[in-house]
């Protein structure tokens, strides 16, 4: 039998939500038959976290969820030293969600250095630069538990994965939320919606939906292989940015009435010049419920 | 479109505008058009099918003008105060030079809107006239100079004021020449929308 590929996942500051996000995997199973964890907080693993501190166990890649700070101990060694110790002797290291990429909400923690593995936000972190290389960052607040193992299945079958500035998979982050959107037909006419969990129209314009412009996949590999955020009539909150959590992400931010943030690459007077032409025109069609005429 | 036929498309316009501001434009026809250019009848409907789709058109140029003039403004490095006082200016400037744009738009596009019901829908034929005002008030918010307010409560304040000026102006009520009200006009509408 092939030998399984050996993984090490260690927590900071998180609220496990990347790792309960990773138990809804539906083929669990045939994922651990390729992987095994040589310790992980929730699932049974081969070693204890004090064996895992203390020692230096041999292993592929390091799993890091949550955001990291000096301050930080693991069975009373420095997570930072745990970090580095591990980095050594791993091929990959992956950042599994916000926290551990860009230091997410625990930024806002009385902890004074809060940080990602790699990033503040976006500007880039120093402590980590020399491992770097060995670094794919899956950002999201919670990751997609897909995004997750099929880059592990690239890192097992040594496919090189294309990465962006804040070393994300091209594969999956190239996109923004709003390809695939089930929506985009009340966004090109803009029609917002104006009740949470309906089918009908668009909250890009009025109620937060932060889609056109976050960078993902949930539309086009959908959450527990059916739905999507904003499919189920909730705005995307911009989870998988280095700037999240934003505040008040239920309303647009609005400048004398033009959102503050634009579809991504669409210039100012290009957006206000499209959005002159379709708010002129009412399409029935889309004002109406789909399903009561 | 050639150049050529563009340019005798302008040719058109300018000359429409005239008559237009002169005779009225129900009092302006076709063959009216064609004679002060010097045209055939038959040509002019080469370029215009009908005096409704020249008066979109029309009004469509007028907004590119205005709009071109007034991104210029906005694409300065100047603050939002001197921003709002040149937009005063070139809207004051345009109806002085050509006061046959700012008659067409106030006199005929505003007051005449059977015309325009189809094919100009909304503000679709004033489009980059309107962008650019969006573009000023959006970056004069940003900048934190104006205050964040519902767009068309700002755009009727600030376009309401210099249409309301100019037809004082046109119809000759003004006691002094418009351009020395630039100065208490730019304060007045700044301070209306500043923070």
């Amino acid at each position: 039998m092939q030998q399984k590929v050996k993984v090490l996942w260690i927590t900071g500051l998180a609220c496990n939500g990347n790792t309960h996000s990773f138990l809804n995997y539906p083929n669990l199973g045939q994922f651990l038959d390729n992987f095994e964890f040589i310790y992980h907080p929730i699932i049974e693993s081969k070693y204890s976290l004090e064996e895992i501190v203390s020692n230096t166990i041999p292993c592929d890649v390091l799993l890091i969820e949550g955001s990291i700070s000096a301050e930080i101990e693991k069975a009373d060694k420095k997570l930072i030293d745990i970090i580095s110790n591990y980095a050594k002797v791993v091929n990959k290291i992956i950042t599994v969600g916000t926290c551990s990429t860009f230091g997410g909400i625990f930024r806002d923690s009385e902890y004074e250095d809060i940080t990602g593995l790699h990033f503040n936000e976006t500007l880039e972190v120093e402590r980590f630069r020399k491992i770097k290389d060995k670094t794919i960052s899956i950002s999201g607040c919670p990751i997609h538990p897909e995004l997750l193992i099929n880059t592990l299945y690239s890192i097992k079958n040594k496919i090189e994965l294309k990465l962006d500035e804040y070393l994300r998979p091209k594969e999956y982050f190239a996109y923004t939320i709003h390809n695939g959107c089930t929506r985009n037909e009340y966004f090109e006419y803009k029609v917002d919606n104006h009740q949470f969990g309906k089918k009908e129209g668009c909250m890009f314009y009025d109620h937060g939906c932060q889609a056109p412009f976050t960078h993902g996949s949930c539309n086009k590999i959908l959450w527990n292989e059916v739905n999507s955020k904003t499919r189920a009539g909730q705005p995307c909150m911009g989870c998988t940015e280095p700037d999240f959590p934003k505040s008040n992400l239920f309303k647009t931010k609005k400048n004398m009435g033009i959102p503050a943030n634009l579809p991504l690459g669409v210039a100012k007077r290009t957006y206000l010049t499209l959005a002159g032409v379709t708010k002129a025109f009412t399409i029935n069609r889309l004002e109406k419920d789909i399903f009561d005429d | 479109m050639s150049d050529k036929k563009q340019q005798k498309k302008n040719d058109i316009i300018e000359a429409s505008l005239e008559l237009f501001a002169s005779k009225g434009f129900y009092n302006t026809t076709i063959p009216d058009i064609a004679k002060a250019l010097k045209m055939s009848v038959g040509n002019m409907y080469n370029y215009f099918k009908s005096k409704d789709i020249l008066a979109k058109e029309i009004i469509k140029f007028i907004s590119i003008y205005l709009g071109n003039e007034l991104k210029k403004i906005n694409e300065e490095d100047i603050s939002t105060e001197e921003k709002t006082r040149k937009i005063v200016a070139i809207y004051f400037k345009i109806a002085l030079a050509r006061p046959e744009m700012i008659d067409y738009f106030l006199r005929i596009y505003l007051s005449n809107r059977e015309v325009f019901k189809d094919g100009c829908e909304g503000m679709i034929c004033v489009n980059e006239f309107v962008t650019e005002i969006m573009i000023y008030f959006e970056e004069g918010v940003t900048a934190g100079d104006l205050r964040d307010q519902d767009f068309f409560s700002a755009f009727g304040l600030f376009m309401g004021y210099l249409g309301g000026m100019v037809f004082l102006k046109g119809e000759a009520i003004l006691p002094k020449p418009l351009d020395e009200y630039i100065d208490d006009i730019s304060y007045n509408i700044y301070k209306a929308l500043s923070v």
